[in-house]
């Protein structure tokens, strides 16, 4: 068990808070309303140049031949950088934690994989000498097939996105095409199963459209170091991201930050102090690389498109038995944050519920979309939409009230989540009486009477045995038809079944043995540590 | 490139500067002028985050062109202070919590200014109306339409 060391700092700790109930004022508030907070751009440095980057007008091309001859002429130009400038121009943002490989370039070299790719970038003394200077770049492109679909994707003979992955999936655990999940027997439970209902969902790509712009300024400081004035969510994340591309140590760069016109989650990926920095290298002057609004709402990572086809088995009393979930997330052209999306995803399916038999597979695939990133709560937001609206769906197909048939089938503390981690502090219950009651909505009074504390463990905490997949790589075949529902139709829903639902069966004497705190559990990785 | 010499007054200052043809207000104030309070979001007139006040009136300083100005009173958030004391507008909205990031702000705050030195004690849609033209990302509405109406409320039309 983690533990504080109360004894450091004991005298300036107080620990009789009560800060709960109470307004606190922000830190930064004084400086937002009087003007004064400091963004990145706020900054305006002695002899600093303006970088803009010409991007892909295809989504996928090969690049025959970059002529820079003209553009390197214009007024006001001083450097045009291309992708053999850049030191390391082959990355990805989790190699900082070892996971995946670098299958992302700075500037394009040879193809380019989405549209809006960086090919070439321009410094020059004004944003619209370096307009001008790139309207005169000519790039000789060859159009190649592209894949926008991540089903299409997957498919043999599809075109390959990303040579880094040539089966437009990431790997996992070095091995798999797909990050999986095997509790009990879903095959067996839905043959036992009163209904059985599947159906697909699909979340678009999201743009977070912060009111500030991407962005960063570079500028060479003493003792060869630089100086970098960002509006990343993530300052060391990004300090990091910067040394490993430029090749330089860390301690040579000098990331200042923390002040950001809105992120969540869209200023993450690093996308221009790589490029800032390599300008102020290249210059000796101070550089600044600003997205305008266009390139932001189009260019800029958005949250990543998913499709996710749901297949439940369930009793007429309300139990569902089995829940298969089939998951493919868009990551578009490099994988930035989609993997790590996806183990998020399977460590939430099958969402908070306890059901004895549950099978996911979820795949990050490449397609010639532009690279999807973290936005709140990535993994899970759009899980959690198709499952609650599966939940919906089985509600109206048993009849029972839906507020009711959560709590029916919410975990309990004791019982065994799919992961094989016993459930503690539960709560799903007691919201769903609290949202009941906000909303004026009436349970009966055995659901008023449910508790998170009570009924779980016992049978519940049991691992069911668990079959082996034939072959650990065997594709499933994906059932193409949505099945119709009355609750798709607004038909009249089935006479509600008003016997009483049986939540849990009896706990038997002792409670299973809990293995937490023992071990700890690396979730990017899958490993215990 | 040719430069046009400016004069306008900047929050009840006279200042002269020089631009380029087709410089906008927002790059004149925070180039020029060293104002940093407007701030740039787009661009495009549809996000707000630049406005300032052109004799009172609110207007997308990202749109106007500076020439335009030549003469005129130009006021922004960084002006609101009266002194080292808040603007009733500024005080509200540090009340009622109504900044997050802090980027819309300003925008906000001269939006809402142009709103109450017109109309002293606005209706809740009328605040609304108002800051329709202002786009806040953390979506943070509420909380600054309440604190316009507490502004309103406790005399923040009386001009700082």
């Amino acid at each position: 068990m983690f533990e504080l060391r109360k004894d450091i700092f004991a005298d300036e700790r107080d620990d009789n808070l009560k800060e709960i109930g109470k307004g606190t004022q922000r830190q930064d508030m004084l400086g937002h309303v009087t003007a004064t907070s400091t963004y990145f751009n706020d900054h305006k440095l002695q002899g600093m140049l303006h970088l803009k980057v010409l991007r892909s007008p295809h989504s996928h091309a090969r690049l025959r031949r970059i002529d820079l001859a003209e553009a390197e002429r214009m007024p006001g130009v001083r450097r045009i950088l291309r992708g053999a400038d850049v030191p390391r121009n082959l990355n990805t943002l989790l190699s900082l934690i070892n996971f995946g490989l670098d299958d992302e370039p700075t500037l394009a070299v040879d193809k380019v994989r989405y549209k809006g790719e960086p090919i070439v970038a321009v410094v020059a003394d004004s944003e619209r000498e370096a307009f001008e200077a790139m309207g005169k770049i000519r790039v000789d492109y060859e159009p190649l097939p592209a894949v926008f679909d991540v089903e299409e994707a997957v498919k043999p003979g599809a075109p390959v996105v990303n040579e880094t992955y040539p089966k437009n999936t990431f790997t996992f655990h070095e091995k798999y095409d797909h990050q999986k999940l095997r509790f009990g027997d879903v095959e067996r439970a839905f043959a036992a199963s009163d209904h059985v209902l599947e159906q697909r969902y699909q979340m678009s790509p999201i743009e977070h459209a912060p009111t500030e712009t991407n962005g960063s300024i570079a500028a060479p400081d003493t003792n060869g170091r630089y100086v970098v004035y960002t509006s990343t969510q993530a300052l060391f994340f990004s300090l990091d991201t910067s040394a490993k591309i430029l090749d330089v140590p860390s301690n040579k760069l000098h990331f200042i930050g923390g002040t950001v016109g809105g992120g969540f989650g869209g200023k993450v990926d690093t996308l221009t102090e790589p490029l800032a920095i390599l300008g102020a290298m290249l210059t000796g002057r101070p550089v600044r690389y600003m997205f305008g609004r266009e390139e932001e709402m189009q260019f800029g990572s958005p949250r990543g498109a998913e499709r996710i086809f749901i297949k439940d088995g369930i009793r007429r009393d309300g139990r569902i038995m089995a829940r298969q979930v089939r998951g493919y997330f868009d990551s578009g052209a490099y994988t930035r944050l989609s993997s790590y999306a996806v183990i998020k995803c399977v460590a939430h399916i099958p969402g908070p519920y306890t059901i004895p038999n549950v099978h996911a597979d979820v795949f990050c695939v490449y397609t010639n979309r532009v690279p999807a990133t973290a936005m709140r709560g990535f993994g899970v937001t759009a899980m959690d939409f198709a499952l609650e609206c599966q939940m919906d769906k089985l509600a109206h197909l048993v009849g029972m009230d839906p507020m009711e048939f959560r709590i029916l089938n919410a975990y309990r503390d004791g019982d065994m989540k799919a992961h094989r981690r016993v459930a503690k502090n539960t709560a799903l219950i007691e919201c769903v009486q609290v949202a009941a009651e906000k909303a004026k909505w009436t349970l009966r009074d055995e659901f008023k009477r449910a508790s998170s504390l009570r009924d779980g463990g016992g049978k519940r905490a049991e691992i069911p045995p668990t079959p082996r997949d034939p072959g650990a790589m065997a594709a499933r075949p994906v059932t193409p038809a949505q099945q119709r529902t009355s609750y798709d139709r607004g038909l009249t829903p089935p006479e509600p079944s008003r016997a009483p639902p049986t939540p849990a069966p009896p706990p038997p004497a002792a409670a299973p043995a809990s293995s937490h705190g023992a071990t700890r559990f690396s979730s990017v990785f899958g490993r215990r540590r | 490139m040719a430069k046009t010499a400016l004069q306008f007054r900047h929050n009840d200052r006279e200042v002269a500067v020089f631009v380029d043809g087709g410089t906008s207000l927002l790059t004149a104030l925070r180039d020029s002028v060293g104002d940093h309070s407007p701030k740039f979001g787009c661009g495009q007139g549809g996000c707000g985050a630049c406005t300032v006040l052109i004799d009172g009136e609110a207007h997308l300083s990202c749109l106007t062109l500076a020439e335009t100005v030549e003469g005129r009173a130009i006021q922004t958030a960084d002006g609101l202070k009266n002194g080292a004391a808040l603007h009733p507008l500024q005080a509200a909205f540090m009340e009622n919590f109504a900044a997050q990031c802090g980027y819309c702000t300003p925008g906000m705050l001269m939006a809402a200014k142009a709103l109450l030195d017109h109309n002293p004690q606005p209706t809740r849609q009328d605040v609304i109306d108002g800051i329709a033209g202002n786009i806040c990302r953390c979506t943070g509405y509420e909380p600054i339409i309440n604190a316009i109406l507490a502004a309103a409320a406790g005399g923040g039309a009386r001009r700082a």
